[in-house]
């Protein structure tokens, strides 16, 4: 009967996947309210402010509307497909979060054995898998944009594939200079790489290192979770609402999941990539996740500033901004950091 | 681990079933499918006989035909697109002029 | 009580199979298409399950995340409908009764080969030690970039070749 109890270290593990499954969760409510509220700040109104405190409890009330809604499906949609793209769309936005680490080993305050790493699972290739469910994200898009038999929903879902496809090459370009200072694949591997001071008070951060990849990740990134300025495909004074016209409900409540959690996601990888992950001064290393939490903050922040203050791009500049110009500057980034690791030694 | 004749039968299955969606499909689309899972099938039988064998050759040759295929589906779906321009159908049936 | 292991390639293994036989068996294109991805996903998955991290990762950015967006964007440009069963005009062995002969012949062999390759004495896998420490990316780096260089460099160009040749091919004529 004993050998049924799992040890404390899988009790650990599984506490551990809950936590951050919630965190993703309750951080998509978060969005929402952060971004309804800098909206309303920079268009110096005052935004919800009838919920809760300062409206806190917005988003709660806005999930629990959509789920009393009747669920729509139009007659002539392809009724397999309408139903498992929202799906794909919030398992890709939540797979890719698996891999990035948010803390030191910990032991619990001595209640387990040994350590376990903050994170739900560390690959030694944990780059490539953030990579591999973020191309996986396209599907959701195209899938909702085809089966819901409506132009507008097709026009909008293959705007927005295409635009994920060719952000996704800066994207991966922006990684492989990252990978090559670092010499190693596993974003822990590449955060703990960041550990240590220039000259005792900068720290040696890559974002220090190459200052235009981090530019060319965070506007890929941008991109790639189709937000302004880059929201052509869902802009709502164009397209009706683009590939989520025709859903209502719990499936739109679940594709607005999946691009919140796909925010946190690319502002966690950029975290841990470009701005040390959670290393900081005067914490104690257990405490540290806190300088984590802070920086993914302060990348989601400048993510909602930028989305009310920057005009939209019309889609044929985007692509012409990400073929053009993205793309042959990421890959000179690349070059340049390759012949500066090869002089430098 | 499960012993390597596993992963050998898998392998052939799934190639006789690519090779069974080559033969009795009526449209191009689901024949280029069908050769992709038969290129599946092998890059399955390379990985497992590399990993068999200790080397780390199995898994680049993989990365070999992934390459060749995705070049050979880029150029299918071309000439598939070039030819449905031509005769409105996808039926392999429609393209019988070579036949003697 | 079987270990995860043997557990793990079982189940990858039934969702491999019944996704493509899925793809030959059903006649919606879109819906072949999804269920390939599927069966993708189950073979990164038994990659992963014979040390091969790079390999499955690959797999899924490569073929499940390029190529299959690719067949989607065909399909539905040329908005192709569900396929009729082939006419059967022909007689003799080449119409029904030849057919479920051939189907006949078919399983008996498949039979045979798998009965066959179940009796090799083929024991477990080689201890390969460095599959744990070293890196895969860095040892797949390092033979690809010095003993096979050549074949990457013929490959960059076969890629180059198709790319332009597709480009060429699908253009509109006027």
């Amino acid at each position: 009967m004993a050998a049924l109890i799992p040890s404390p270290t899988i009790i650990a593990h599984l506490g551990l996947i809950f936590i951050v499954f919630n965190m993703l969760v309750m951080s998509a409510a978060f969005m929402v309210w952060l971004e309804r509220k800098v909206c309303a700040w920079i268009q110096d109104r005052s935004g919800p402010n009838r919920v809760g405190f300062e409206g806190a409890l917005q988003p709660f009330a806005d999930v629990f509307k959509l789920m009393f809604k009747e669920d729509l499906r139009p007659k002539a949609a392809d009724a397999a497909l309408f139903a498992i793209a929202p799906i794909i769309s919030t398992i890709t936005a939540f797979a890719a979060f698996s891999v990035v680490p948010f803390g030191t080993e910990t032991t619990l305050f001595g209640l387990l054995k040994e350590p376990i790493p903050l994170e739900v699972t560390d690959v030694n290739v944990a780059v490539l898998v953030v990579f591999a469910i973020a191309s996986m994200g396209v599907y959701g898009i195209v899938l909702a944009g085809w089966a819901s038999n409506s132009k507008y929903s097709l026009l909008g879902g293959l705007r927005s594939a295409a635009q994920m496809i060719s952000y996704e090459l800066s994207y991966g370009m922006a990684l492989a200079a990252v990978i090559m200072l670092a010499g190693s694949l596993s974003l822990r591997e590449i955060v703990m790489n960041q550990s240590g001071y220039w000259w005792g008070f900068i720290p040696k951060w890559y974002v220090f290192l190459q200052p235009l990849g981090f530019f060319i990740f965070m506007t890929a990134g941008v991109a790639e979770t189709n937000r302004a300025p880059f929201d052509f495909p869902e802009a709502e004074q164009e397209l009706v609402a683009g590939y989520h016209t025709e859903y209502s409900a719990m499936a739109f409540a679940l594709f607005f999941l999946a691009e919140y959690v796909n925010m946190v996601t690319v502002a966690a990888v950029a975290t841990s990539l470009y701005l040390g992950g959670w290393l900081g001064p005067f914490l104690p290393s257990w405490l540290q996740w806190v300088y984590f939490l802070i920086k993914v903050f302060l990348i989601l922040f400048f993510y909602v500033w930028m989305r009310w203050t920057l005009p939209r791009y019309r889609y044929d500049q985007l692509m012409q901004f990400g073929w053009k110009w993205l793309l042959p500057v990421s890959v000179l980034n690349f070059l340049a950091t390759a012949a500066l690791i090869l002089w430098i030694g | 681990m499960v012993p390597l004749n596993y992963y050998l039968i898998l392998s052939g299955v799934l190639f006789s079933i690519g090779t069974a969606g080559v033969f009795l499909r009526r449209n191009l689309i689901t024949v280029l499918l069908s050769i992709e899972i038969m290129l599946n099938a092998v890059n399955l039988t390379f990985v497992a006989v590399g990993r068999y064998l200790g080397s780390v050759d199995g898994q680049i040759i993989t990365f070999f035909v992934m390459t060749v295929a995705a070049a050979e589906a880029a150029v299918g779906l071309a000439l598939v697109i070039a030819l449905f321009r031509h005769r409105e159908t996808l039926s392999p049936d429609a393209y019988t002029s070579l036949k003697w | 009580m079987v270990s995860m292991d043997t557990l793990a390639f079982y189940v990858f293994a039934a969702i491999a199979v019944i996704a493509s036989l899925g793809v030959i068996g059903q006649g919606n294109p879109m819906h072949s298409i999804m269920l390939l991805i599927g069966s993708f996903g189950a073979l990164a998955g038994l990659y992963i399950l014979l040390d091969a991290p790079f390999t499955a990762v690959t797999q899924i950015i490569v073929y499940a995340g390029a190529i299959m967006v690719l067949f989607l964007f065909v399909v539905m440009l040329l908005n192709v409908p569900r396929e009729e069963p082939a006419p059967v005009t022909a007689g003799g062995l080449l119409g029904p009764a030849g057919f479920k002969l051939g189907a006949g012949l078919s399983v008996l062999l498949a039979i045979e080969v798998i009965w066959g390759l179940s009796r090799l004495g083929i024991a477990g896998f080689a201890q390969d030690a460095d599959a744990a420490t070293v890196s895969s990316v860095a040892r797949i780096g390092n033979e690809l970039f010095t003993q096979h260089a050549f074949a990457f460099e013929a490959t960059s160009i076969l890629i180059l070749v198709a790319m332009v040749g597709a480009v060429v091919l699908a253009r509109r004529e006027h």
